[in-house]
């Protein structure tokens, strides 16, 4: 096999026939990402996961068109009515709109999803570069917090966290992002020291290249692939641990149509009117899905072995 | 002549990548008779370990697919066995060793574990003696206290010694064919020299065919009778080791040996092969050479492949290239340096220090 | 004792510029061992090692793996630190240097790989990878920077049309023809090149020989020349030096090294190398065993438990110094035979 690899990159000059512009020196390389682009849609689940993380973004900005009723308006000629034409998903027990509240939902979802991650691996990936490029003292010091953070429990910790603050959307966005950003650390730590590795390090020291430009121009680049599918992996995780401090009371407040705080709405009558928390609940999960099958088209579209292959 | 042990007919071995078909093997012929050393000489992607993957049934398939040809063992074409008449001839009538001895052992396993196994797994014999011919073969592969070595593990080795525990691995089933892929690219100039030396004894100990595989051209002269230039999935040409240095044929023979640094030659400009090897997605009509032949005859090098044919009509001598399709013609009417575009220095002198 | 001190007292036959003044220079690797990661020993990769490169030279460095000379060339550019000893570039000493005295010297000495796959960053663009030096090095304005790159990647035997690709579209030739033009892109003096041909096929090789000879001649460079292979190593070299587990086995003019070589290693190793003439196996010197851990080297001589010259004791007790042979300035060697 390696013959045959050697003889792939013996043959040079083949894509981009066109590239004879000026060469700015921060071109990009688009000949990977029309790879890369080309062997996600191949791939059939992933394409659906792409379907599904689509749709949800697009009910996400769209909400306020695509929901019949106000999510929060109570008609109390309608209450907890079983799904039907004119209430798809029924009504609760204040005669809202299921169908209207699954929507606007998906804006908490997509609004905490993205922005908890976001904080994640603002706080994570810095630290794990930091950790993997300075290494000793620094690292130990790094990695020694990630462990005693990761020995407590993530539930207890994000309770107790929410707990303090005291409810609401920003403790709970605070609450889940001091618990998850110990992975992105161990992560990108990990895949730092790999990358250190490299000749082409070396060869930037050698050419006197600053810490900070190596950091940001060498090795985040080369270990952006991973973070983006541990990102995209770690969505449906906060979507879901959101909907669970909600549905605990430590979210966000009773009116909001959050997802978690929906089936907690629900879960009294759940033998009376299932429809209440079903709907939501089936909503997480085919987010959920969604997610993690795009998560997984990711990884394999990415992976260094195969887009040498 | 005698039947070949080994006869590999027009190979034709294609990969489906991502970016198209790679037509890796075009028409490979190469011919192993009984007690034969063949040298595969050739550079990266040109096909020599494809070629003998491809006769031990270990290609991966997808993406690897034999599209034509045939190669026949001792009778049998390989290609249409199955995988279980396959099993029973490799190991036991054709063994292979890798390139890498640091990962073609098992780390988990003991040496002795390791080496006797092949042997039950082939052969109907207890356990003690497997052990006992493991430990003979150890020995013969120059490997000092074999018995100790026997309940070792992998890691305590060293590269060295974990090629020649490979080595007796591959010879413990007394195999008549013996394919060595690069077994000495990743050691030492020194350590390779010991297990080119094991090679050697064991050859004239036992009679077994060995086909060795590398891009280094000094290397195989030691060991071999024949040597096989293969270049982009074909053979370019075969013949004896004394003709390869004394007379080699085909253009890119020639340029490769004198791009090779000498050791008893002054310093001059290395003379190279202008161009890069062809795409082989795709790859051109006609002789893959042409593109790069400093001898390139016109329009037949460009439209025919040329076939491998027998130029020296006594001995075994076979060229694929335009240049000697007429035999009455097969003598090279020109000194070799003529047409060479980018060396000025190299005279007669070191012409003949390297064709001697 | 240093060589460089015997070249400068007696008369050697070349004249006496050094541009690189290397003195008992040692790099020991701390072995971190148990559950508190104490050290508990050290390989001693570089232990001892003195020469000097005139300027204008190329000296050969051979050894087999595991002898220090990849760390010795990583030594020399600081991308190791020093245990101890100096590395003097044009009288400055490169392992104390502070970081604005190593941008300065870095101007000057630059350095090629062995594997032009892994030297390259897979994200950047070549043109991108060859102004990297320019940039952080000097001060040259962009268009200055895009003159030498434009005139560079002819230089390297490229095109303009290969600035804008990735390192992957390469073969593995061209692909060290970019970090050949990445290394030369700051002027340098002095340029470490770490088995640059090893990882590519022999055709290719010689373009990446040729080349580097005539960058060589056209920029004055200096070019140290660490390689496993003896004939690439005759091919480029003026002088060869030959290490055996951290140290100076021998080193001299290469004609002589290889024509009358002193040292038992050194002729192992010459003897080792296959040769495309019959014959030539009939004195080959096949070495015992294989070459002992850096991280506790034999006493004495380590060569001495490979030995096929040895003498008696002393081999067993005493290090041998480096000492010339036959009253010649330039040919040193450290065996007790002589």
């Amino acid at each position: 096999m390696s013959d045959l690899q050697e003889g792939r990159s013996g043959r040079p000059n083949r894509s981009d026939e066109s590239t004879t512009q000026s060469p700015d020196e921060e071109t990009q390389l688009p000949s990977r990402r029309r790879k890369v682009a080309g062997r996600l849609i191949r791939n059939r689940l992933a394409l659906l996961g792409s379907g599904i993380v689509l749709a949800l973004v697009l009910t996400a900005l769209f909400a306020p068109y695509i929901a019949p009723y106000d999510p929060v308006e109570q008609d109390y000629a309608a209450l907890e009515q079983p799904p039907s034409l004119e209430h798809p998903f029924g009504t609760d027990t204040l005669g809202r709109d299921v169908f209207s509240r699954v929507v606007f939902g998906a804006k908490y979802a997509v609004f905490l999803g993205l922005v908890i991650v976001g904080f994640e691996m603002l706080l994570g990936v810095t630290l794990g570069l930091v950790a993997g490029y300075y290494g000793g003292m620094v690292e130990s010091v790094i990695m020694r917090v990630v462990d005693v953070a990761l020995s407590i429990p993530g539930v207890v910790l994000a309770l107790a966290i929410a707990g303090m603050l005291g409810g609401g959307l920003i403790p709970l966005v605070i609450a889940i992002s001091l618990v998850g950003w110990r992975g992105f650390t161990r992560l990108v730590r990990g895949d730092v020291k790999g990358v250190m590795e490299e000749e082409y390090i070396d060869a930037a020291k050698g050419a006197g290249v600053s810490d900070a430009r190596l950091i940001v121009q060498h090795i985040l680049p080369n270990v952006a692939s991973s973070i983006i599918v541990y990102a995209t992996l770690t969505i449906p995780t906060v979507i879901l641990w959101a909907a669970g401090l909600s549905f605990l009371g430590m979210g966000v407040s009773p009116p909001t149509p959050e997802w978690g705080a929906l089936i907690a709405n629900g879960r009294g009558e759940i033998d009376d009117a299932w429809w209440i928390s079903t709907f939501p609940g089936l909503a997480i999960m085919v987010t959920v899905i969604g997610f993690n099958v795009l998560g997984d088209g990711l990884r394999d579209a990415l992976d260094p072995r195969q887009s040498e292959l | 002549m005698t039947d070949p042990l080994l006869a590999i007919d027009d190979l034709h071995v294609h990969f489906h990548t991502e970016e198209g078909t790679v037509e890796a093997l075009d028409g490979v012929d190469l011919e192993v008779y009984g007690d034969e050393v063949v040298g595969v000489i050739g550079e990266s992607g040109c096909g020599k370990t494809v070629t003998m993957l491809s006769v031990m049934g270990l290609l991966q398939s997808p993406p690897a697919e034999v599209v034509g040809g045939s190669i026949r063992y001792d009778g049998r074409d390989l290609l249409t066995c199955s995988e279980s008449e396959l099993n029973e001839i490799r190991g036991e009538e054709i063994s292979m060793i890798y390139q890498d001895p640091m990962t073609s052992l098992n780390p988990v396993l003991t040496v002795g574990r390791q080496v006797s196994e092949v042997l039950l797994a082939h052969r109907d014999i207890s356990k003690r003696d497997a052990r006992e011919r493991s430990v003979e073969m150890l020995d013969a592969c120059g490997l000092a206290d074999p018995e100790r070595l026997m309940d070792e593990y992998p890691h305590s080795l060293s590269g060295g010694m974990r090629q020649r525990v490979m080595i007796a691995m591959a010879l413990v089933t007394e195999p008549n064919l013996l394919i060595a892929d690069e077994p000495t690219t990743a050691l030492d100039v020194t350590i390779q020299a010991q297990v080119m030396e094991v090679l050697r004894e064991l050859r004239s100990d036992h009679e077994v065919s060995i086909v060795f595989i590398t891009h280094d051209l000094p290397l195989v002269s030691e060991i071999a009778d024949r040597i096989a230039v293969m270049y982009a999935g074909t053979v370019a040409e075969t013949c004896s080791v004394e003709r390869l240095f004394d007379r080699p044929l085909h253009p890119y023979t020639r340029k490769l040996t004198e791009s090779i640094p000498k050791l008893d030659q002054p310093a001059t400009r290395l003379p190279s092969i202008d161009g890069t090897v062809p795409s082989l997605v795709d790859p051109p009509d006609g002789c893959r050479f042409a593109s790069r032949c400093p001898q390139f005859i016109g329009e037949e090098c460009r439209s025919v492949t040329p076939a491998l044919t027998d130029v020296s009509g006594t001995g075994r001598h076979e060229v694929a290239c335009h240049l000697y399709t007429d035999v009455s013609e097969a003598s090279p009417p020109w000194p070799v340096d003529d047409e060479d575009r980018t060396a000025q220095q190299p005279t007669a002198e070191t012409d003949d220090g390297g064709r001697r | 004792m240093s060589t460089q001190e015997r070249t400068t007292d007696t008369d050697g036959e070349r004249p006496d510029d050094p541009i690189v003044r290397v003195h008992e220079l040692e790099k020991h690797f701390p072995i971190k061992g148990g559950i508190l990661q104490r050290t508990v020993g050290h390989v001693r990769a570089v232990d001892g090692v003195s020469f000097d490169i005139q300027t204008g030279e190329t000296l050969g460095l051979v050894g087999e793996s595991g002898c220090g000379k990849s760390t010795l060339g990583r030594t020399m550019a600081r991308l190791e630190e020093a245990t101890s000893g100096s590395v003097e570039f044009d009288g400055r000493d490169v392992t104390t240097a502070s970081k604005r005295e190593l941008k300065a010297i870095r101007r000057n000495v630059q350095m090629i790989f062995q594997d032009p796959a892994s030297s390259l960053n897979p994200r950047m663009t070549v043109s991108q990878i060859i102004t990297e030096p320019m940039r952080s090095l000097t001060d040259w304005s962009k268009s200055k920077r895009e003159d030498r790159l434009y005139q560079l990647i002819e230089e390297v035997g490229l095109s303009k049309a290969h600035l804008s690709r990735a390192p992957h579209e390469f073969s593995g030739g061209q692909q060290q023809r970019v970090a050949i033009a990445r290394a030369l892109s700051v002027n340098p003096q002095f340029v470490i090149a770490d088995e640059p041909t090893s990882a590519l096929d022999v055709s290719v090789q010689a373009d990446i020989l040729n080349l580097l000879k005539d960058l060589q001649d056209e920029y004055d460079l200096t070019y140290l020349f660490i390689s496993h292979d003896l004939s690439v190593v005759r091919h480029i070299s003026d002088r060869v030096m030959v290490m055996y587990l951290g140290e100076v086995a021998e080193i001299a003019p290469t004609e002589r090294l290889f024509d009358a070589p002193k040292h038992p290693y050194t002729r192992a190793l010459l003897s080792s190398i296959p040769r495309a003439s019959a014959g030539a196996m009939d004195d080959r010197i096949v070495l015992e065993g294989t070459v002992p851990s850096p991280e506790d080297p034999p006493d004495g001589c380590r060569f001495h438990p490979r030995c096929q010259e040895y003498i008696g004791e002393v081999c067993e007790r005493t290090d041998p110094e480096v000492e010339p042979v036959d009253g010649r300035a330039d040919h040193v060697c450290a065996c007790h035979h002589y």
